[in-house]
């Protein structure tokens, strides 16, 4: 296996951090006659850094023996619409992993990204930020899940100009997006063993819009007593992530505070190079890097292949899940957290040197 | 006017009236108010953008910048999103600076629109000690000034004595300033931050210490460290 070589100095080292991180076995469970048959799911490398990054988890995949194949779909963000062909094979395949779409700023050009939401109806988009062991960042416990509406609110993309210098943009909040939003933070935290969901709101100036959300939340904790629920105005939310992260475990939010919330939290929990995430629907899911501050890398990274490619990683380890193959998702993440803590191989943004093809060879090779 | 809201699973229609008055709005963004229940379950929210309200709010940035001798100015957006509303922003704030001739790097003045200021401020004021520390200061036409301990009465505090007096001093400070006072603010400040920097006297807010001040020893403490200077 090519990165032998790479590991050859540290076995020890190698050995004890195994240890450490943990080499066990997820849960055992009993698949069906079928299960391993392998899966389509559709891959849109994207624009900017998104070639170098959905490249990195193609090699990982290949040398897991991963039962996914992927069908590669050219998509950018200067195009007008989402071609039907990509639509279509999401639908059939109901999964995609995809890098970022670049949406040109102030006009022209609806984003791609928010296009391919609406268009699958993906409306639950979860960022998971917690501390990575070996990134030492300045707080510490962080493990937060971000859970955002991703189809209506300040995303409505109702704009218009009433007169020459007076523009209106409409945030639409309906009861129906805000319930389901809720019952999906809810039965997560449900599932995952969560003990506390926080709305995120400014119903105290939006009262109407947002107090339309803190309705849906209220309604839905009740059904589930055993979960701790808790509200927050966005301001003091923010203000909250920057000193006491830890306080903080599963979040509600609508659009545009889930966007800017769970941005602050990768960026607090180590950056948004590393944190996992993906959008959900009824029907399809499309995972990709977590947070992405709005934008997909600069040409710098680009040219010198420096892009870090955890995050993407670890979004495909959650795809892994949810295609129901969890040891190779087991497999993903030890490798990737052993690299991570073991510190040698690391791209610009977490302080070290490495380029995005080192740090996928150093994967590949802590593999168990 | 009637506009389709949302796709598939609602086709809901809404109306909605134009503000004429908006010129002389002087509150706008998101907080500009109109709000309203279209049909049972569906809510909208009306943010309003003004290029009036833009320029004023992006030349007051460039004037502070420059008589605090600040270097930069960043405006903060979401135009990928909502084009047209933050993209007016962002014209507004360009054209100040190509006629003040100043460029956009990073941190040190933020221009921002009405939301993301909030949200904003209220972070920067976690990283660097709480709200208990900052100070504000909010200016409108004619020169008129109003400043005030950043938002919230705390009622669960009120009459214990015990609430942290730094914002408010730090907000007379700057009402000193855009007077056009600069000695005795400064000062004033120097004081605040040399009580704060001794860690004596802090009250619970701050928290390093066990067991905490009241704010009148706080003041007085602030006092005696002015006139010692």
């Amino acid at each position: 296996m090519g990165g032998r070589s790479i590991a050859a100095g540290s076995m020890t080292l190698k050995g004890m951090v195994k240890h450490a991180i943990g080499s066990g076995r997820s849960v055992t469970y009993m698949p069906r006659p079928g299960d391993g048959a392998p899966r389509g799911v559709t891959l849109i490398p994207g624009d900017g850094i998104g070639p170098l990054v959905t490249r990195a988890v193609e090699q990982v995949m290949e040398a897991m023996h991963a039962p996914v194949y992927f069908e590669r779909y050219e998509v950018h963000g200067d195009m007008k619409r989402v071609p039907e062909e990509v639509l279509e094979s999401i639908r059939k395949n109901k999964v995609c992993l995809k890098g970022g779409l670049k949406t040109p700023v102030g006009g022209g050009v609806s984003s791609l990204n928010v296009q391919l939401r609406k268009e699958l109806d993906l409306y639950a988009s979860l960022v998971n930020c917690f501390n990575l062991p070996g990134l030492p960042t300045r707080h510490h416990n962080v493990d937060i899940v971000v859970i955002r509406e991703n189809t209506e609110g300040e995303y409505s993309g109702l704009e218009h100009e009433v007169v020459p210098g007076v523009v209106e943009s409409l945030k639409v909040m309906t009861k129906f997006c805000s319930e389901r939003i809720a019952k999906y933070a809810f039965e997560y935290a449900y599932l995952n063993n969560r003990k506390t969901v926080t709305a995120v709101h400014k119903a105290n100036i939006m009262k109407l819009a947002d107090g339309l959300f803190l309705e849906s939340c209220r309604q839905v904790a009740t059904k589930y007593p055993s979960i701790k629920y808790n509200e927050i105005i966005v301001d003091n939310c923010c203000m909250q992530l920057v000193s006491k992260p830890e306080r903080f475990d599963v979040m509600v939010t609508p659009n545009l505070y889930g966007n800017l919330v769970a941005n602050t939290a990768a960026g607090i929990a180590g950056g948004t190079g590393v944190m996992p995430g993906g959008n959900v629907g009824g029907d399809h899911a499309v995972f990709e890097q977590g947070a992405s501050a709005g934008n997909v890398g600069n040409e710098k990274l680009v040219e010198q292949k420096e892009a870090n490619p955890v995050a993407l990683l670890l979004s495909s380890a959650m795809m892994l899940r949810h295609l129901r193959f969890p040891s190779f998702a087991d497999r993903l993440e030890t490798a990737v957290k052993r690299v991570i803590s073991e510190g040698k191989y690391m791209t610009k943004d977490l302080g070290g040197v490495s380029t995005t093809q080192e740090v996928v060879h150093a994967v590949i090779a802590n593999l168990d | 006017m009637a506009t389709a809201i949302g796709k598939g699973h609602h086709s809901l229609y809404a109306n909605f009236r134009p503000c004429y008055s908006l010129p002389s709005c002087k509150n706008t963004g998101e907080y500009s108010g109109p709000e309203y229940q279209v049909v049972r379950g569906v809510v909208e929210s009306l943010k309003i953008i003004t290029r009036q309200a833009n320029l004023r709010v992006a030349e007051y940035a460039f004037h502070y910048t420059k008589e605090h001798g600040r270097e930069r100015v960043s405006a903060i957006h979401k135009a990928n999103i909502m084009q047209k509303t933050e993209g007016l922003f962002l014209k507004g704030s360009r054209e100040v600076a190509e006629k003040t001739s100043e460029k956009s790097c990073s941190f040190c003045c933020l221009v921002v629109s009405n939301l993301y200021g909030n949200i904003i401020s209220d972070l920067c004021a976690g990283l660097v000690g709480g709200l208990g520390l900052t100070a504000s200061c909010k200016i409108g036409e004619g020169g008129i000034a109003l400043a005030e301990a950043v938002p919230g009465s705390a009622p669960d505090i009120a009459g214990k004595n015990s609430a942290n007096p730094t914002t408010l001093l730090l907000s007379g400070v700057s009402i000193l300033r855009h007077l056009n006072l600069h000695d005795k603010p400064d000062q004033i400040q120097n004081a605040i931050l040399d009580t704060i920097a001794e860690g004596k006297y802090r009250t619970a807010d701050l928290g390093v210490f066990p067991g905490f001040f009241s704010r009148s020893r706080i003041t007085s403490a602030v006092s005696i460290m002015g006139k010692l200077m």
